[in-house]
């Protein structure tokens, strides 16, 4: 692929950006005196503060390039993670869970699931947890590392360990509060670094109705505008610009595949919930909040600018679409980047067709054929436009940086995940290209940053003071919280690289945190809003449900994928339109399932918690917080519902 | 906690801001303005940054006169 030149204020912006952060950290090191100052914050920092950080946290660098890629492969339907999903969770966490978040002291959410429940849950959580986090910064700097190396030729290895070398830096020094501190910087970073990109974009389609009607002709023929895995297949016109409507059509009228029950159900109520309500990465950052009513608006505020995301993330995925259709200044969606050695294994075909003379079809075998069995699997070309490149080797050699730009060229596989850059190569002159790639490298720290300090945290209160070591010092909590954070990004790293040599090894471990995940928020509910749930309960449902999702989802399958990592090894029982709707289904078993079996085993086995002890802790015994004298636009309940009544208006325009 | 962050972030954007302001003086040929539809968008943006900057470093030390006052 032919790389960005960088002009020299690109630099100077990356390299500002870099000062700037670093030197938070710095600055917030004199305050960092004991482990909760370190790992918690001290519980001191502003409600903006903590709002922000709240959503930049989850702003990681894939949510960032994978909602543009959904934009671009479903439309505006991917504004429900948004509209459906996280804002009614956000909502529901701030009126009903951060009072026992928050008001029962715990420092982390195991540890709220300890004093709920016993020590069983919290192992269980923790230990998930902790992988899991681990996993994901991991899995996310891979990406990074690759999008630098493709997009500007950087080194991998050198992008991997200066981008983790300057988180380590920041959160070594500052703890938690210099993490919170640079999300919200980043947070600024990345909104301002892309809008002017979604800007320029939306102006060269030639605004949004020009977009709509664009969009319109892609559904009816989505081939054309080189959506590859949806050739052949037509739409209904308005399946880009439409969020219910086809959706309630049913699965095969929308590019998702998904029908309503499984959105509503399974996105909306069971996934959305469980990862904003349970989520510690994200709940981290409203506990650090400096008293009980800055916690609960923390998700509040954090809302506001969580639903007008869409428009920056999303859109351009659909502008990228619209874009490629007209095919304007020979823009197309970008190909799937081809690696060094499969360049060398194509060159020297592509030079022998030529001097043998193939023409079309027989040049396009030969050449294709060169490709070793591994690498031809999930690879196509376009036959045409290597015969075209055979021919035009044969009239006249071609140099080397034209034979790799014409075979790149002639992938027709796209590579959704490069859609957001893609556009930001083509609108951004010098300056603004600084800035873009700033804002990626600032969303990608700030989910790291979130990663590793909820993982300190989680380690050092609830695995190591828990069970490893408890009844030391403070000094020695705080050595642990600075030691685990190195070893933590060290682990990151080493997982990058795993995830860089098996890709099927990722999707797999991502697989089982799918399982692990679907069933949590059953728990949660029942612990929070039925006194008379258990431990056993608790511990046995989960296990429950986390079976549940490795059973469906051995069970079942999406349409085009076979058997193996994707699902249905032990057998097709059912197969759906889609994988997202395998997903979203598979996650609406297991919270069932979790949720009867918890329930059920609770009520055959005996109380361990008086209510006593279950004061601040469950929904019924803990005294209902008055903030009647508060004025209403920082009460939550009240602010809550004009934010879903918004919501509602949103989903109504988009319908 | 003792750390306004509305000092470093008016720091930073007003720095970016003017780099982007340079940007949109140095860089402002054919080639570049084709690119961004033919707006000098680095000249526009940078302003805007430079404005948003100046307005954080203006509530920064707002706040701190306030608390200084008490």
């Amino acid at each position: 692929m032919v790389t960005i030149q960088l002009g020299w204020i690109d630099y100077a912006i990356l390299i500002a950006y870099t000062c700037f952060v670093i030197g938070i950290g710095f600055a917030l090191k004199r305050y960092m005196k004991s482990s909760s100052d370190f790992l918690t914050s001290g519980r001191s920092i502003p409600t903006w503060v903590t709002g922000l950080a709240f959503i930049s946290a989850n702003l990681g660098a894939l949510e960032l390039v994978g909602m543009a890629a959904s934009g671009a492969k479903y439309g505006i339907a991917t504004a429900h993670f948004y509209w459906l999903g996280a804002i009614p969770a956000m909502v529901f966490l701030a009126v009903f869970m951060m009072p026992f978040y928050y008001g029962s002291k715990a420092r982390s959410v195991p540890e709220y699931l300890k004093m709920r429940f016993d020590e069983r849950v919290r192992a269980l959580n923790s230990i998930a947890f902790a992988v899991m986090t681990v996993f994901a910064s991991g899995i996310s700097m891979n990406a990074l590392a690759k999008l630098l190396n493709q997009l500007l030729g950087w080194d991998y290895h050198l992008s991997l360990w200066i981008c983790s070398g300057v988180v380590l830096l920041y959160v070594l020094k500052g703890g938690l509060t210099s993490a919170i501190y640079t999300e919200v910087l980043q947070f600024f970073m990345i909104v301002l670094g892309f809008a002017p990109v979604v800007y320029l974009g939306l102006k060269d389609v030639g605004g949004w109705d020009a977009l709509k009607d664009k969009l319109a002709m892609v559904a009816q023929n989505p081939g054309a505008a080189g959506l590859i895995d949806k050739a052949g297949q037509s739409f209904p016109a308005d399946s880009w610009t439409g969020a219910w409507k086809p959706l309630l059509a049913g699965p095969a009228s929308n590019p998702m595949g998904v029908d309503w029950f499984a959105m509503i159900f399974g996105l909306g109520f069971v996934l959305s919930f469980g990862y904003w309500c349970t989520n510690f990465l994200v709940v981290q950052r409203a506990m650090a909040a400096k008293n009980m009513g800055a916690a609960r608006r923390t998700p509040i505020i954090a809302a506001v600018p969580k639903m007008l995301f869409p428009a920056l993330v999303i859109l351009p995925g659909m502008i990228a679409v619209a874009l490629a259709l007209t095919g304007k200044d020979g823009y197309r969606l970008p190909p799937k980047p081809l690696t060094s050695e499969i360049y060398q294994q194509l060159i020297p075909a592509v030079n022998q067709a030529s001097t043998q003379g193939l023409q079309g079809e027989a040049a396009y075998k030969q050449v294709t054929s060169a490709i070793s069995e591994k690498d031809a699997k999930d690879l196509k070309f376009n036959s045409a436009k290597i015969a075209a490149l055979v021919a035009a080797n044969k009239a006249s050699a071609l140099p080397s940086d034209k034979l790799h730009a014409g075979l790149q060229d002639a992938v027709s596989e796209v590579d959704y995940d490069g859609v957001i850059l893609s556009l930001v190569k083509k609108y951004c002159p010098t300056g603004l290209l600084g800035l873009a790639l700033t804002a990626l490298l600032a969303s990608f720290m700030s989910g790291m940053a979130g990663n590793v300090t909820a993982f300190n945290t989680v380690w050092t209160y609830d695995l190591y003071q828990a069970y490893l070591a408890p009844n030391k010092s403070d000094e020695h909590y705080m050595w642990m919280g600075k030691a685990v954070t190195v070893a933590g990004i060290l682990l990151s790293i080493a997982c990058a690289y795993f995830a860089r040599q098996y890709n099927n090894a990722m999707d797999i471990i991502q697989l089982v945190f799918a399982f692990v995940n679907a069933p949590l928020f059953a728990t949660f509910l029942l612990g929070m809003f039925w006194k008379r749930t258990t431990g056993t309960g608790a511990f046995l449902g989960l296990f429950g449900g986390i079976g549940t999702s490795a059973v469906f989802h051995s069970l079942t399958l999406a349409l085009g994928n076979t058997p193996g990592a994707k699902g249905g090894y032990l057998g097709v029982l059912h197969t759906f339109p889609s994988e997202m709707a395998q997903n979203f289904w598979m996650a609406a078993f297991a919270f069932i399932v979790c949720f009867l079996l918890t329930f059920g085993i609770s009520i055959s086995t005996s109380r361990t918690k008086s209510d006593e002890e279950l004061k601040g802790l469950v929904y019924s015994l803990t005294p209902k917080l008055k903030d009647d004298h508060e004025p209403w636009y920082i009460r939550p309940a009240i602010t809550g519902t004009v934010l879903l009544a918004v919501c509602v208006v949103i989903n109504a325009i988009f319908w | 906690m003792g750390l306004d962050i509305r000092l470093p972030i008016g720091l930073m954007f007003s720095l970016v801001g003017v780099l982007l302001l340079i940007a949109g003086k140095v860089y402002d040929s054919g080639v570049m303005r084709a690119k961004s539809l033919g707006i000098n968008i680095d000249l526009y943006w940078g302003l805007f940054l430079l404005i948003f900057g100046l307005w954080m470093l203006w509530l920064a030390f707002r706040n701190r006169r306030q608390a200084e006052k008490k």
